[in-house]
């Protein structure tokens, strides 16, 4: 079980929790503003792009190949980006923050 | 006389969406985000929560517990005040009193009506082959819904030799051919061309994912035509045997169709609007009709990009569309500017293996393969310097470069794309062509 905190383009925040599945899931069926999931979660399109908080940023480790490439695509991306259906949902990450980059 | 845009665009009145895939439900979103304040009516005949359609012939299918991917959590559409009518089909539009009849009798008034009505898959004439939903021991199916996708997995499940006939060697084919393989079923594709995905790809990306099925062991055949579908004369199975013209039979526990779609213009056609090869609409998805818009599969729009009128099934094309067609009705379209183009993009797995395609192909007069191993190479379209497509497997830093290219509109050069070198921006971006 894990409660994660979105805070989204408009500063609003959001806490949302969850066991199972990918945290861009989690946000969707949350109805988080900013996270598209447009291609269904198979790091296609890069419409779930978050930040992480740099302090907590070894929890999720950084993006692998397919998905630091697909990040190139969008402007916005730092070091401390990742696609958040490539993080899956688990104590790992309970108590984190993600800023939603769109 | 001048309007303002505000005055234009009065972001209130009655908008009906008929459709509730990628486009109508994006569009529903954007135009409440976009500021729009009066009704939103979304209706489909899928009873489903919409959900996303590429994962049914993927995960949707292999997955242990079978589920679909919402596009939208249900909460959601009542945060946004959209109303939704799923399970109802429209069996009419009449445009000049501006009402939809729904099957149930209800008439809904519309002050701008949107079409994203999609597609439907195409069954062939051929003799033996109807799908036939009534009937509980199916063994004929395509794979478009939810509802397909949980029959199919059932119809496998109840199978004596998990033997699936696949007719159609396209993406949906042989999407569904891997999930198959990876379900531990025997797969047979049957293909009316010489080769696979011929309508959409070159030899170079159709020879490798032949390869990449054979070696799976999917029985891959190509140049061969079905001329009948027959049940197996044992009357104790649910068996099926496909006749082929050169008079081979396939026998199968079920058959999949994958040839193709028809779109769903029913209504535009009743509504009087222009369609052609799809329903036709202009930079802002408004068909000839100025309070009738369509977005999506069924629509057939020019690209600014490709300089001809283009017709795309695709999430990609969906979504923008949707967006930009929000961005019209509530006047945020920026005034006087040319409509920005859009780069189509799609993708596929299969197996181990991700293709991701941006741009298209047709009229290429060069390809430039950029190998990198047996498992990852891109193929690079370009009518004389003008890269058009790239299409990428495991090679994910071909087709974000791609992308650069063809949305910037720069020039790529070939040399260093033939050159053994890593390829990085810096060495494959010329310039900005003209």
């Amino acid at each position: 079980m894990a409660k994660v905190i979105f805070v989204t383009q408009n500063n609003g925040s959001m806490e949302v929790e969850g066991d199972s599945g990918s945290l861009m899931e989690l946000a969707v069926a949350n109805g988080v503003a900013g996270i598209d999931g447009d291609c269904g979660g198979v790091c296609s399109c890069a419409t779930c792009h978050i930040y992480v908080d740099p302090a907590d940023f070894d929890k999720v480790g950084a993006a692998q190949e397919v998905e630091s490439d697909m990040l190139e695509l969008d402007d916005k991306v730092t070091e401390y980006s990742r696609l958040c259906c490539q993080i899956d949902v688990s104590d790992q990450i309970d108590g984190m923050t993600f800023v939603v980059a769109n | 006389m001048q309007f303002s845009a505000e005055e234009l665009h009065s972001n209130n009145g009655a908008v009906v969406i008929v459709g509730a895939s990628h486009a109508g439900v994006n569009f529903a979103f954007n135009l409440r985000q976009q500021g729009w304040t009066g009704s939103i009516t979304l209706i489909d005949s899928d009873p489903e929560l919409p959900y996303h359609r590429p994962p049914l012939s993927k995960k949707t299918l292999q997955s242990a517990e079978l589920k679909s991917t919402p596009l939208k959590a249900e909460k959601a559409y009542n945060d946004h005040n959209i109303d939704f009518k799923l399970g109802n089909k429209v069996t009419a539009v009449n445009h000049l009193t501006k009402q939809i009849t729904l099957d149930d009798g209800q008439c809904i008034h519309y002050d701008k009506l949107m079409l994203a009505t999609g597609c439907r898959a195409f069954i062939p004439p051929i003799s033996g082959l109807e799908v036939n939903d009534s009937l509980n021991n199916r063994s004929i199916f395509t794979m478009r819904t939810y509802a397909d996708a949980q029959a199919i997995k059932a119809a496998l499940i109840n199978s004596v030799d998990k033997h699936v006939v696949i007719i159609g060697g396209g993406y949906i084919g042989l999407e569904s051919a891997s999930s198959f393989i990876a379900m531990g079923a025997k797969v047979t594709v049957i293909e009316k061309q010489p080769r696979i995905l011929s309508r959409v790809t070159s030899a170079v990306m159709s020879d490798f994912l032949t390869e990449l099925h054979l070696n799976k062991g999917v029985e891959l055949l190509t140049d061969k035509d079905v001329i009948e579908v027959k049940p197996l004369a044992n009357k104790n199975t649910h068996k099926q045997v496909v006749v082929c013209s050169d008079g081979t039979e396939y026998c199968a526990d079920f058959i999949i169709v994958g040839v193709g779609v028809r779109l769903n213009t029913q209504l535009a056609l009743e509504a009087g609007v222009d369609v052609e090869q799809g329903i036709k609409v202009n930079e802002v998805c408004q068909t000839s009709n100025e309070d009738i818009f369509a977005i999506g599969d069924c629509t057939q729009q020019f690209s600014s990009l490709y300089q001809r009128w283009i017709r795309l099934e695709s999430v990609q094309n969906a979504v923008d569309q949707a967006k930009l067609a929000a961005q019209f009705l509530t006047g945020k379209l920026p005034q006087g500017e040319p409509v920005q183009h859009t780069v189509p993009w799609f993708w596929s797995d299969q197996y181990d293996c991700k293709l991701q395609i941006v741009g298209l192909s047709e009229g290429y007069d060069e390809l430039v393969v950029k190998q990198e191993s047996a498992q990852q190479f891109s193929v690079w379209y370009f009518k004389a310097d003008k890269l058009l497509c790239v299409e990428a497997v495991n090679y994910t830093k071909a087709y974000v470069l791609g992308t650069q290219a063809i949305k910037q509109n720069l020039l790529v050069d070939k040399t260093a794309l033939q050159s053994g070198d890593a390829l990085s921006k810096e060495s494959l971006f010329l310039a900005v062509s003209s």
